[in-house]
């Protein structure tokens, strides 16, 4: 029921695209929620010394805790032991999703309920499951609707920001039993909050996320409004969190600065309703509380990233979606044209680590490369520079020095290649140079009136029929 | 080779020079500081707290389980859940209330967690502190008042002494040196559960309590 999205987005990312854009309903729903996410933003930044002051110390605070990433995995990895947590490494999402099935299948569960999570959705987390014959249930709000849909989120902060009210009223209508049309907010969510309680009560393994873990102390911050993320983690008897390498800090000063800017910046809170600190399981004597808590740390390409000097600030990423609220492209084509489990500027430069540039690589030309998402990052990621490296990635020549990435090349056109081959040969040798223009503004009718891309919308390229250096021959003294 | 060593191999062949000069995190909220006095730190907590649609109530050591016990009545709430071995649950649960019962969390939830999904309205619990900016209370869940009563029951009334008030989550931490001693669980909290999940409509009560009612408690001696 829960449908993988695609892995393969390169295929059919500009059908898709073309789509939505053909859609006007969908175009206004995104145009709308973007406007509304930009304006709440801008509203907690009102002082632009502060905004930059803080954008400063969250990208020293990241580029501090990757610069010594190792060290403090394993410095996480020593704490979280002595307070209790068992420590999972996983390479990619099939080792991941194998540890959380062995730990399921040990405690012999049949539910999971889950509080938000992207690596989740990147690994495929419910579809590994569902296929084990365990269910797994989201139980963030949006998180619901989508998997009630049988889709993916389209958006890392507002996984349902794609369907209207009126949608969802007929999706709950549809879907959950008992349930009678309507399009009142509060009536949608104490249906889901009802549907919900009973799955929390119930429920063997909850599962999370984890928004920064600490290392100096081994504790695992997650931020949330709803409650569902206290309630996975608190709830049931095995508490499973899920992150990525990247997200240690190491010191438990680190965290507020970064807490203030992911908040303020993804929906315009000056803080979440629960910022929850989680440093182990059930102690002896307390009464509630997960008895085990388990932490992966899930790889899956951020490696190949983190070991290139320009590519490693994609792993400053503290996932807020300011990039993708901000984005031009992203605004009008929305999360599911991309395919990828992260949409948008971010989800275009952290991809191709997790599924290759072969699979990915349309994504990072789908930008105007007009910075906003640069402009915007609490931690300052250059995006579009990194965009830029990844478009000339893709179309490196493969095994050569200039290819270091996965998929490298994936885009490389034989007949492209040789065309700019000729380009460059003719721009650098000024015989030849003379030569071909000659013959350029003597061959115009040989113009091609079908250029491409280029055509689509111009009028075709056509040679000037006098070069520069004839109107300077021509020209009266 | 483990799926650990192969990863930690990866990150060091990458050759990074480590960073030593830790970001200076204690300047910056140094120079932001507002030098605000209790006062302004109580007013500035209130206010965000009713922006988030909290209850903020004026109580005093003498009063404050006589309003709680009122704004129950007025809720319709019919059990209020309080901790154990500790001074506030003990003081309310010797208030005779009318058709409002006190109860203890004396058991491991695994024995009765239908009970509490089910069967308890509300409940009551003592903020450690609180942070005036963003505007969150400090819960410290412990043995005695355990992670769940802050978050099942609908209505999560917090007893916050207000010389408790810290400016911010940086100034309380290190003020109170969490890094030394964090317990299974930290929680801070702004308001009521709420979600905007549908069309960025805001919606109140989503998984956890319907309503946060703050108890603003004045030290003793302090002018009413």
């Amino acid at each position: 029921m829960n449908k993988v999205i695609s892995i393969h987005p390169a295929k059919d990312f500009k059908a898709r695209s073309k789509a939505v854009l053909d859609n006007e309903g969908q175009r206004k729903n995104f145009r709308g929620a973007m406007d509304f996410l930009q304006a709440k933003r801008r509203s907690q930044f009102s002082d632009d010394d502060e905004l930059q002051g803080l954008r400063n110390l969250g990208q020293a605070i990241r580029q501090y805790s990757l610069a010594n990433l190792p060290r403090l995995l394993t410095q996480l990895e020593a704490n979280l032991t002595a307070n209790g947590v068992q420590v999972h490494w996983a390479e990619n999402a099939d080792d991941a999703n194998a540890i959380a099935l062995q730990i399921a299948q040990r405690v012999n569960a049949k539910h999971i309920i889950k509080g938000k999570s992207m690596v989740s959705e990147e690994i495929g987390f419910n579809h590994a499951m569902e296929a084990a014959g365990i269910e797994a249930l989201e139980s963030d709000m949006g998180e619901y609707i989508v998997q009630l849909a049988g889709e993916g989120p389209s958006h890392i902060i507002m996984p349902a920001i794609h369907k209207t009210k009126q949608e969802i009223a007929q999706l709950f209508a549809d879907e959950v039993p008992g349930v009678a049309y309507t399009e009142d907010v509060d009536a949608l969510i104490q249906i889901g909050r009802r549907v919900m309680r009973r799955k929390f009560a119930e429920a063997d393994i909850g599962l999370s996320g984890v928004n920064f873990a600490v290392a100096e102390t081994g504790t695992l911050c997650l931020v949330e409004n709803e409650g569902n993320g206290r309630m996975s983690t608190t709830v049931p008897k095995v508490h499973i969190a899920i992150t990525g390498i990247e997200k240690v800090v190491e010191k438990l000063e680190h965290v507020p600065p970064l807490l203030s800017l992911l908040t303020r910046s993804a929906t315009g809170q000056p803080v979440t309703t629960y910022v929850n600190m989680i440093s182990g399981p059930r102690k002896p004597g307390e009464k509630d509380g997960p008895q085990e808590v388990h932490l992966i740390l899930l790889d899956n390409g951020r490696t190949q990233a983190y070991a290139d000097d320009q590519l490693r600030p994609t792993l400053q990423c503290i996932r807020c979606g300011a990039c993708m609220n901000h984005c031009p492209v992203y605004a009008r084509i929305g999360g599911h044209a991309y395919g990828t489990t992260y949409p948008g500027p971010i989800g275009a430069i952290v991809s191709p680590h997790m599924l290759g540039l072969e699979a990915t690589y349309p994504l990072a030309f789908a930008s105007t490369l007009c910075g906003a998402c640069n402009e915007v990052c609490p931690v300052k990621i250059p995006i579009t520079d990194i965009l830029v490296r990844l478009r000339s990635e893709a179309q490196a020549k493969p095994d050569t020095e200039a290819a270091t990435l996965r998929g490298s090349g994936a885009a490389r056109s034989a007949a492209v290649a040789t065309v700019w081959g000729m380009w460059s040969q003719v721009y650098s040798k000024s015989g030849l140079y003379k030569l071909a223009s000659w013959f350029m503004s003597r061959g115009r009718a040989l113009s091609p009136s079908e250029q491409g891309a280029w055509t689509r919308s111009r009028t075709p390229l056509v040679p000037a029929p006098k070069r520069l250096r004839d109107l300077m021959k021509d020209r009266k003294p | 080779m483990s799926a650990r060593d192969n990863i930690l191999a990866r990150l060091n062949h990458a050759s990074v020079t480590p960073r030593t000069t830790l970001p200076d995190v204690a300047g910056w909220y140094g120079t932001r500081q507002r030098g605000e006095d209790l006062p302004q730190r109580t007013a500035r907590l209130s206010a965000a707290l009713l922006a988030m649609r909290a209850e903020v109530h004026d109580v005093t050591h003498a009063n404050w389980a006589d309003v709680l016990l009122n704004l129950a009545t007025a809720k319709g709430l019919r059990q209020v859940l309080v901790g154990t071995d500790t001074p506030h649950g003990a003081e309310l649960q010797a208030c005779q209330a009318d058709n409002i019962a006190v109860l203890a969390y004396t058991q491991p939830i695994d024995t009765w967690r239908d009970l509490l999904f089910d069967g308890i309205d509300a409940s009551l619990t003592l903020a450690r502190g609180a942070v005036a900016e963003p505007g969150s209370l400090v819960l410290w869940p412990s043995p005695s008042e355990p992670r769940l009563m802050s978050l099942v029951p609908s209505v999560h009334f917090v007893l916050l002494d207000a010389d408790t008030i810290h400016a911010d989550i940086h100034s309380v931490m290190t003020a109170e040196g969490w890094h030394t001693s964090m317990p299974t669980n930290v929680v801070l909290v702004c308001g009521p559960s709420k979600t905007a999940d549908i069309q960025q409509t805001l919606a109140y009560g989503a998984h956890g309590p319907r309503e946060l009612v703050v108890l603003l408690r004045q030290p003793v001696g302090s002018p009413s």
